[in-house]
């Protein structure tokens, strides 16, 4: 009895006020949607960096005779055999450093016979034109300057290079699409915010007869204010549910459909698992803030 | 069953108090007028009755509670136990006869059953029977105002406040009116009506208490609206 008959009031709201609540799902579904792609993007930043970074290595390029002209580092000619055994024993030394291989330059060459193997640049480099390396894994892919300042200008060494340097520029730009993702989220929540107070206002006002006769004949301020409640609390998890379908589709579509096979140089990205629990979070985002709204706007209104 | 222990009651915006060191007293069963030109302070006292206001000084005892002390969530409590007719009867336009008394048992969460067989009762007692499916548009000034004493009565209240029941009405019905009303002082319930109408105070002879910009200035068992008359 009592459940059917807040269930009937809820519904009479909903309806009568259809636009305002309309406009209350379309910007909650908008702002959380929003939210979940900051989210989503967060996890996936926080995915790749621990691909990427398990595998980031520092490279010491070593002087080549063809370097001697060309780069003020080398100008002593070719790393000599004494010198790149004295790097290596000094790397092996290092506790930062997890591992080191060395890649000649009959190496090079074929990774770089691999990776350009569509390309006329293939015939025109000889072996003898790449650089030897010394392949430098850290423990801590962040040290990187203790490896630079130990090595950097030592004879033979033509240049200290940190791969994780140039992969920063990709999460910085990552970063700031969640940056700007949130920022635009708060934004619009805030709009959603003010349309559920505002909806809830012009709803207790319409119904300020039926209030004041409940008032009066003695109903409790819950059973006046429990159908005000429930309807913001409604409106925001409609539009939840709503933000909950976009984000599951822009994942299937967008991430799975097209990001995923176009680039594949990423291997690392975001599992469904991380999107389920984004769904939940979303959910009780937009339930709760509605709710909330609509609480402290009844208690401006609908005083006993 | 009513109280009033030195209450004044003034209004922020206001210099002058609406009541002004009132002290009066309504016993159970009684009918009581309230009389007095219009911002007498009549409808502030009633207010105060239902904890609509609370008094800036002195104590209002009702049905037995002290409404100083009465918390918040405990006063819907006490209107349950309060019947209120107004001028403007405020009924539901949307809703019939029958819906318009039962929505006081819904929102009280009554059950179906108690109001089925609870609204048929009163709406014979106060002459609607036969009436139920009909909207408030669709009734005269005096039916209108019956569906509401029906609907401030379906609770069986202690106390019935009624704030110029007969005021848009002809003399004719009003007199209608009065005869519910007094019938329904005789089931035990007490009645507190506010009145600008001198017939029907003078035809009644019930108690009169008149209040003159916000003090009490006549207190008179079997009264009449003024001495003039």
């Amino acid at each position: 009895m009592r459940a059917q008959f807040v269930l009937k009031e809820i519904g009479i709201g909903l309806r009568r006020n259809l636009t305002m609540t309309v406009a209350v799902v379309v910007t909650v579904a908008v702002s959380l949607a929003m939210v979940g792609a900051g989210l989503l993007i967060r996890a996936q930043v926080a995915e790749m960096k621990d691909f990427w970074y398990d595998r980031v290595e520092v490279s010491i390029f070593l002087c080549s005779e063809f370097d001697a002209s060309s780069n003020s580092a080398c100008v002593s000619g070719a790393v000599s055999k004494s010198q790149r055994s004295q790097i290596e024993s000094d790397l092996a030394e290092l506790d930062e450093v997890q591992a080191v291989f060395y890649e000649s330059k009959e190496q090079a060459y074929t990774l770089f016979q691999e990776e350009f193997a569509d390309s006329a640049i293939v015939d025109t480099v000889a072996p003898e034109q790449l650089p030897e390396s010394f392949r430098v894994k850290l423990v801590d892919p962040e040290q990187f300057a203790i490896i630079a300042s130990a090595f950097d200008g030592r004879p033979g060494v033509e240049s200290v290079v940190d791969q994780k340097e140039q992969l920063e520029p990709f999460f910085k730009f990552l970063n700031k699409l969640t940056l700007a993702s949130v920022s635009i989220a708060g934004l619009v929540l805030i709009a959603a915010v003010l349309l559920v107070v505002n909806t809830v206002r012009v709803a207790a006002f319409t119904r300020r007869r039926e209030t004041g006769i409940m008032r009066l004949v003695g109903a409790s301020n819950f059973y006046i204010q429990v159908p005000f409640l429930l309807e913001g609390a409604i409106a925001g998890l409609l539009g939840a549910v709503v933000a909950a379908g976009l984000l599951v589709a822009a994942y299937y579509f967008l991430i799975l459909g097209s990001f995923k096979p176009d680039f594949a140089f990423i291997q690392q990205w975001v599992g469904w698992d991380t999107v389920l629990t984004i769904v939940p979070v979303l959910l009780v985002l937009g339930m709760v803030i509605s709710a909330l709204a609509s609480f402290f706007t009844l208690r401006r209104y609908l005083r006993v | 069953m009513i109280r009033f222990d030195n209450v004044t009651k003034v209004y922020p915006s206001q210099a002058r108090p609406a009541l002004n060191e009132i002290s009066v007293e309504v016993d159970k069963g009684e009918f009581v007028f309230l009389v007095g030109a219009s911002g007498s302070g009549k409808s502030t006292f009633l207010r105060l009755v239902l904890r609509e206001e609370r008094p800036s000084r002195g104590q209002i005892h009702v049905a037995g509670k002290e409404l100083n002390k009465l918390s918040s969530w405990k006063v819907p409590a006490l209107r349950r136990r309060i019947g209120t007719v107004f001028q403007d009867f405020r009924l539901l336009p949307n809703k019939n006869v029958f819906e318009n008394v039962a929505f006081a048992l819904e929102v009280l969460g009554r059950s179906k059953a108690d109001i089925a067989v609870a609204v048929p009762e009163v709406l014979e007692l106060v002459g609607l029977d036969g009436k139920e499916g009909r909207l408030p548009d669709e009734l005269s000034g005096g039916e209108q105002q019956r569906v509401a004493i029906a609907r401030a009565f379906v609770n069986r209240p202690m106390l019935l406040i009624a704030d110029e029941p007969t005021g848009n009405l002809d003399p004719a019905t009003s007199v209608g009116i009065m005869r519910l009303l007094d019938r329904i002082n005789r089931t035990g319930t007490t009645v507190v009506m506010a009145s600008h109408d001198a017939a029907i105070v003078d035809q009644m002879r019930k108690r009169v208490i008149e209040l003159e910009s916000g003090d009490l200035v006549r207190d008179q068992t079997r009264g009449v609206y003024g001495y003039a008359r």
